[in-house]
């Protein structure tokens, strides 16, 4: 327990805390040895029940009062904390989790990246019924893995709302990379509004949350700067579209306040270090529907692990977090001064904050927000269907012998060449989808749109290499090809133009490599999560690259992995975009002893 | 599982030889793992491994988790969506007050509106327009479409139902079907063609744009025609292009769903519809000042 030593009671508060963010702007600071995690707001440093670790574990789900911006609000969380307390296990260790809930609504806890049996993975409809109001579901599994992992809410929007905290993982052989101290750094957001509110007015009106819109002002300034000429093209372009080059993120910080382990910017997190110590941050993107870019000014970042498994070390400025993902980042600060964590949504309507001080305390300064980007014909896919409803340029009837539903049962094996314009399933000319890529591109070594050439050495997917090669050797049997398709202005979203409510489960031979392969024919990022099984993404060379279990596809992108299909059973596969996945943007995987369809060649 | 582990280790010291003989263990040892779901998993079955001379270390450190003890029961997708509380075709709606506004009229000032609600899904749904004025205590001009409204393509969506035309004058009944969508360019675009009783016929086109001036001032113009089949005398309306109106309102969204705005209105009649307004000492050509509230929920 001495290595968990939690920090200063100093700054406690009674349990039922109200987590003051742009009113209160108190301070929450962590300060162990070894680990620390201040959650969020005033009360948590000191507090016993931040970090529950050992064999057997108690989590009741239940309701918190909070207020970060000044207006009441209602959480959903465990034990009475938000974050949800930091889960310590250790590998080879067979844990029980005891979960109760005291809502009135059902609930359920995913433990997120973590392979477990089917029917402890937490997802009511496909692994277990749910855990309803007053129940208790046992959880039991061994901890086959270690790094850094969180947990969170499968049902409806507890997710958005508080249920989501982190796990830490102690190897069995210790770390890799070692570090003096750590850190976990947990983004999410806190919105005042109902998250049903925000999925309805999402449906109602689609750019609601989106105040980054063109303007007549924009055109003017731009026709001043690049001439009338493309301005107008540029301009009409988007019109026969009809999407918008601003489209970046669903839900913004109109309606978010970015959080850091549960404290506002305001709120200011803080951690502790000593100087020339190697600190590690355990970064976890918690939120239900926000990238960030994260970057400590002054400080490299040296990436040692994503999503729990460690990679080679690679040193950068600056990475974007997907939904979902996680990366282990070290800093070695040599100056006894502050640093500040800035983590910028990607639509650049907000920030979350934190800072990291050898003295309490000290602030660094919270640098700009960068210039709001604007998605490029890159992000479109290249050519994109610029006619609007003309699709003279994708034939359907160049699509070689394709029955509806085919890609579905993942029967299709094509061959791949990464320039070939891509094949559609017929429902992606339904109504559902308004955007099909031309020529998506794999562009693994691309940053993103808003962090290309801004001059910050950026993390890209090509940067990361899994030490200890794949989980599996063998090539893939086959290839199973799906699109990321939506409507923005309907705000409906779906795989391969199918919502989850008019699919089949994509049916997975038990035993088999095959190789997914996700083609991005919308113009938002989608972060692609895989329950139960790895995800082994391919480089570009055809090559084993890293190990995920959350794979972001950038808009217009093309990207391959591989899964081995050892894990019984059936599993999530969804956008872990929250609204994306509520709109139908969800598919079931099903991994059976398939005998006719599907087998591995 | 810890023998599988061992097994794993084992296959990764002595290569292919060991990985066959591993695989012939395991699949020699079932009861191991106690299984309560016969039908639903069959034994599993290490995957075949064509491992190299030496594993990767990451290959014998995963370990594929257990199959589940309590496999879940097939369901319908209602009854998942119901489990999941996850449901893509759940029904939303939207309410909107497009236009609720006074106008300086010809005639004296006038109460005008312009809603429209939907309830549906994604596809399908139940749509309800409405528009009139009232204009010294009567309602004139006045209709309501109820319609069922199909997505039909990535734009456009199908509209069939009826109108009923109500206020000042008698009452008409109309079958409608129409379209209405986005067209390029974002102008939301409304065409309806009606067929009513004793061969009457009409056309009702309307577009709109939006242009913003910053996030929250924004300007809206607006086209609308109706055409008639034939005349309608008992309504003051000629045949073939009967009136015509274009509007500009400026909006401030004070939030998205609530916004005050002022604007101007240029209404023409033409044809046996003008010569009607012409006959009552007015001037068929209107220009108008508009003030009103948009609001949507």
């Amino acid at each position: 327990m001495d290595r968990f030593r939690l920090p200063p009671a100093a700054l406690s508060r009674s349990r039922r805390r109200f987590v003051q963010g742009l009113a209160g702007g108190a301070l929450a600071v962590a300060n162990a040895r070894h680990f620390s995690w201040a959650a969020g707001g005033p009360a948590t440093a000191g507090d016993a029940g931040a970090v529950l670790s050992g064999t057997e574990f108690n989590l009741e789900i239940g309701a918190l009062a909070v207020n970060f911006t000044g207006q009441p609000g209602i959480a959903t969380v465990v034990n009475g904390r938000l974050p949800a307390p930091l889960l310590r296990w250790r590998e080879g260790d067979s844990i029980t989790l005891r979960v109760s809930n005291r809502l009135s609504a059902p609930t359920s806890i995913h433990w997120h990246g973590m392979i477990v049996p089917a029917d402890m993975d937490g997802v009511p409809g496909l692994s277990f019924d749910g855990i309803g109001p007053g129940e208790t579901y046992v959880y039991r599994f061994k901890v086959n893995q270690s790094g850094t992992y969180w947990y969170h809410s499968h049902s409806r929007f507890q997710e958005q709302i508080g249920l989501y905290g982190p796990i830490v993982i102690d190897s069995r052989r210790g770390e890799r990379h070692r570090a003096d101290r750590e850190h976990v750094v947990l983004l999410s957001e806190w919105t005042d509004l109902d998250p049903e509110h925000i999925y309805r007015t999402l449906k109602r009106q689609s750019n609601y949350f989106n105040f980054h819109q063109r303007t007549a002002g924009d055109f003017i300034n731009d026709a001043r700067k690049q001439g009338w000429k493309p301005t107008m093209a540029d301009r009409r372009m988007w019109g026969q579209m009809r999407m918008n080059p601003t489209d970046l993120a669903d839900v913004s910080g109109y309606a978010y306040t970015y959080l850091i382990n549960g404290s506002t910017p305001a709120g200011n997190w803080t951690g502790l270090f000593r100087r020339g110590e190697k600190v590690r941050l355990r970064i976890i993107n918690g939120s239900s529907m926000s990238f960030f870019d994260v970057r400590i000014p002054g400080l490299k970042l040296t990436v040692v692990a994503a999503d729990g498994q460690d990679v080679e070390p690679v040193t950068v400025d600056e990475f974007r977090i997907g939904t979902a993902e996680v990366y282990d980042v070290i800093v070695e600060p040599k100056d006894d001064r502050a640093y500040t964590i800035f983590a910028q949504s990607l639509d650049r309507s907000g920030y979350a904050r934190g800072t990291l001080t050898p003295q309490l305390g000290m602030q660094a300064e919270v640098p700009a927000l960068d210039p709001r980007p604007l998605l490029t014909m890159v992000d479109m896919g290249m050519g994109h269907n610029m006619a609007g409803m003309d699709m003279s340029g994708m034939d359907m009837s160049s699509v070689p012998d394709m029955d509806h539903g085919a890609m579905d049962h993942g029967a299709m094996t094509m061959e791949h060449d990464m320039g070939a314009p891509p094949h559609h399933a017929p429902a992606e000319y339904g109504p559902n989808v308004d955007s099909l890529a031309v020529q998506p591109q794999s562009r693994l070594d691309d940053p993103g749109v808003g962090l290309r050439d801004n001059g910050r050495r950026v993390l890209t997917y090509a940067d990361l290499h899994t030490l200890g090669g794949p989980i599996d050797h063998r090539k893939a049997g086959r290839d199973v090809e799906l699109h990321l398709t939506g409507h923005m202005e309907r705000f409906v979203w779906s795989f391969s133009g199918q919502k989850f409510s008019e699919s089949e489960p994509l049916r997975f031979n038990y035993g088999e490599r095959l190789r997914l392969v996700l083609v991005n024919d919308s113009m938002m990022h989608h972060p692609i999560h895989l329950h139960g099984m790895w995800g082994e993404v391919e480089s570009e060379q055809g090559e084993f690259l890293v190990r995920k279990h959350t794979i972001t596809v950038q808009p217009g992108q093309r990207l391959a992995y591989w899964v081995t299909a050892d894990a019984l059973g059936r599993w999530a596969y969804h956008c872990h975009l929250l609204y994306h996945m509520e709109a139908g943007m969800f598919r079931e995987v099903h991994v059976e002893r398939f005998s006719n369809e599907g087998a591995p060649s | 599982m810890t023998a599988r582990v061992q097994l794993f280790l084992f296959c990764g010291a002595f290569g292919l030889l060991a990985a066959s003989f591993a695989l012939g263990q395991e699949s020699h040892d079932p009861a191991s793992r106690p299984d309560h779901s016969s039908s639903q998993s069959p034994e599993p079955q290490a995957p075949a491994s064509a491992a190299p001379d030496v594993a990767a270390e990451s290959e014998a450190a995963h370990v594929p988790p257990d199959p589940p003890q309590h496999p879940i029961r097939d369901m319908p997708y209602p009854e998942m969506a119901e489990t999941m509380q996850m449901d893509d075709t759940a029904r939303t709606s939207k309410v909107l007050l497009d236009q609720l506004e006074w106008r300086n009229t010809a005639e004296g000032s006038a109460a005008v509106w312009d809603a429209e609600a939907w309830y549906g899904g994604d596809i399908n749904k139940i749509w309800l327009r409405s528009e009139g004025e009232r204009v010294a205590s009567t309602t004139q001009n006045a209709h309501a479409d109820l319609l069922w409204d199909h997505t039909f393509s990535r734009w456009w969506g199908v509209q069939v139902g009826g109108r009923q035309d109500f206020g000042a004058g008698p009452r008409r009944t109309w079958a409608a079907i129409g379209v209405q969508g986005l067209a390029p360019y974002w102008f939301d675009t409304e065409a309806t063609f009606y067929v009513g009783e004793q061969g009457r016929t009409a056309l009702r086109l309307k577009t709109e744009y939006e242009l913003l001036f910053t996030q929250r001032l924004i300007l809206q113009p607006e086209g609308e025609a109706n055409l008639y089949g034939k005349a309608d005398p008992a309504r003051h309306l000629g045949s073939g292009l009967s009136d015509l109106e274009l509007g500009l309102r400026l909006r401030y969204e004070v939030r998205r769903e609530f916004a005050p705005y002022v604007g101007v209105v240029w209404a023409r009649s033409f044809g046996g519809t003008a010569d009607r307004v012409r006959e009552s000492g007015r001037d068929p050509s209107d220009v108008q000042f508009v003030a009103g509230l948009r609001a949507w929920f």
